[in-house]
């Protein structure tokens, strides 16, 4: 019996993931008069101890799915702001040991933008070009390592592909040369595993509803052992040893907390899962004449996959798959008329960047949602080819390279 | 983005009936038959229009419209809507249609605006290209 398709469809997930409802039940119980509603940072009174018990409680949450040691984990309003502290906060401390940086062409806007303010503040970066699949290879870390080399920034999966980087590998060679690494992970949580204790990491930022806990909240990992400092770039209370000031959100972190619990519980069943619902998916999209995965789909994660529909436009095959929530490139950036600037760096023509979909599956797809989603895709392709002019001149045997076009 | 209903009706009518709402192609090559294709794959948009027409005393008449589209949704409903803009008229007339008469009839939002001027382009060079055969 299949269960009834509700519409649209959410696909998603490396957007954003709902809150697991036992993660809403948790953030509710941290928020009113007859729940644990205090300061963690009130010393005084039971209200304060009873909610720092629970941050607590949370930290190791979050410190058990990453292997590392609670005292590692600095709470941040998400990502974004973990890598900022994280960039800036080793950039600034650091900066009588050297002034230059290296990271990726692919990385999130939050590591490329803070980044570029550092430029602005007389830093010098490198930003890495991705092999065709969308890797950031070691030999071009290497080559890339200077004298005044004090961090590398390199995200773990990438957010528009899926696809892995090497962390042991560029770990090793970053403490080999004495230089910081540090790791976008928003993406990675409850999707691999993750294993600090062994990890050559130095500092890592994560998400929380990337894995189905609330907005708002996310963490820094602050290695101890080698001890890595950063420069605050928040003021004010001391909190989180000195590193970011402001009041703990109780609430988010303990959805943060929950939800990264559930993520360590239900990891391995999850993933199967999912990564049989992309498999399926996959088989049946790959029948399509002319689709190209964007990203070496050999190493890249389950829940995510990028694909581009030669000869149809990205734009208006989202508009033909009204009822599928889907997303062309990054959320952040699919308001603009621009392809993806991740497609791009990974060589692929403009046109081609532009007719890409992701597709990105979670805890809440079913096998009813993607064939009905395929069903969909199959007949707008379809449909959308017969309108296009390109497709047209393909059929005909005319390579569109030798086309003169009138740019406009 | 917010797309109007005029423009989503407009696609979406377009792309369910193509037959329709003439889509498809007609021989080029045709002494009756002008044909514009204007914009660039990798400028996200391009536009094939084509005229078959038929000589009354001293003007031309649109007979038939084709067309094909490869862009965003509101440059697919302004063809679309251009097409419709030219059935019947004669060649003097098609001339006058501006971007700006496919912009009110759509509601397109500003950011959208190279559409329609898209559209005006691909009419012209269809004229030009039926001129250039008489």
């Amino acid at each position: 019996m299949s269960t009834p398709i509700n519409l649209p469809i959410y696909l998603d997930y490396a957007s954003t993931t709902p809150v697991d409802p036992r993660v809403a039940q948790k953030i509710c119980d941290h928020l009113t008069i007859d729940g644990n509603f205090g300061n963690p940072a009130s010393r005084s009174h039971k209200f304060g101890w009873k909610a720092e018990e629970a941050v607590e409680e949370a930290r190791s949450h979050v410190a058990n799915l990453v292997g590392c040691d609670p005292r590692e984990i600095v709470w941040t309003s998400g990502a974004t702001e973990a890598n900022n502290l994280a960039i800036k906060g080793i950039a600034n401390f650091y900066q009588s040991k050297g002034k230059h940086i290296i990271t990726s062409k692919i990385e999130h806007k939050a590591v490329l933008d803070t980044c570029r303010q550092l430029e602005r503040e007389g830093f010098e970066v490198t930003y890495l070009e991705p092999t065709e699949g969308g890797i950031i290879t070691i030999d071009s870390i290497q080559e890339a390592i200077r004298e005044d080399t004090v961090l590398i920034s390199i995200m773990h999966i990438n957010n528009e592909l899926g696809t892995i980087n090497d962390l042991q590998g560029i770990g090793t060679l970053a403490r080999e040369k004495g230089i910081f690494f540090h790791v976008d992970a928003a993406q990675s949580t409850g999707k691999v595993e993750i294993n600090l204790a062994e990890l050559p990491v130095d500092l890592m930022s994560f998400s929380a509803h990337k894995t189905y806990g609330p907005k708002g909240i996310g963490a820094l990992y602050v290695s101890r052992k080698p001890r890595v400092r950063i420069e605050a770039q928040m003021h004010g209370g001391g909190h989180e040893r000195g590193m970011r000031s402001g009041t703990l959100p109780t609430h988010q972190i303990v959805g943060m907390g929950e939800a990264f619990r559930i993520a360590k519980e239900e990891m391995l069943q999850d993933t199967k899962r999912i990564e049989s619902l992309h498999d399926r998916f996959y088989e049946s999209v790959s029948k399509i004449e002319e689709i190209y995965v964007n990203g070496d789909i050999s190493k890249k994660v389950g829940n995510i996959l990028n694909i581009s529909f030669a000869y149809v436009e990205g734009e208006s095959l989202i508009m033909a798959l009204k009822d599928i929530a889907v997303s062309s490139g990054s959320a952040c950036t699919s308001a603009s008329l621009e392809p993806s600037y991740v497609l791009r760096a990974l060589g692929r023509k403009d046109e081609l960047a532009s007719s890409s979909i992701r597709f990105s599956f979670g805890r809440f797809t079913t096998e009813e949602d993607v064939d009905y989603t395929l069903s969909l895709i199959n007949h707008a392709v379809e449909r959308l080819r017969e309108l296009s002019p390109l497709w047209e001149m393909y059929l005909d045997g005319i390579d569109l390279d030798t086309v003169d076009w009138q740019t406009h | 983005m917010a797309y109007s209903k005029k423009v989503v009706d407009k696609f979406e009518n377009t792309i369910n009936e193509p037959a329709k709402y003439n889509v498809g192609r007609f021989d080029p090559k045709e002494m009756n038959v002008g044909t514009g294709m204007v914009g660039a794959p990798a400028c996200g948009d391009v536009m094939k229009l084509q005229i078959k027409c038929e000589r009354q005393g001293n003007t031309h008449i649109i007979k038939d419209v084709k067309f094909k589209t490869y862009g965003c949704g509101s440059a697919i409903a302004s063809s679309s809507e251009l097409v419709e803009m030219l059935l019947g008229r004669t060649l003097e007339e098609a001339k006058e249609i501006k971007n700006i008469d496919i912009v009110n009839a759509l509601e397109l939002p500003p950011i959208k605006i190279h559409c329609s001027v898209l559209a005006e382009d691909s009419i012209k060079q269809a004229i030009e290209d039926y001129e250039q055969k008489q």
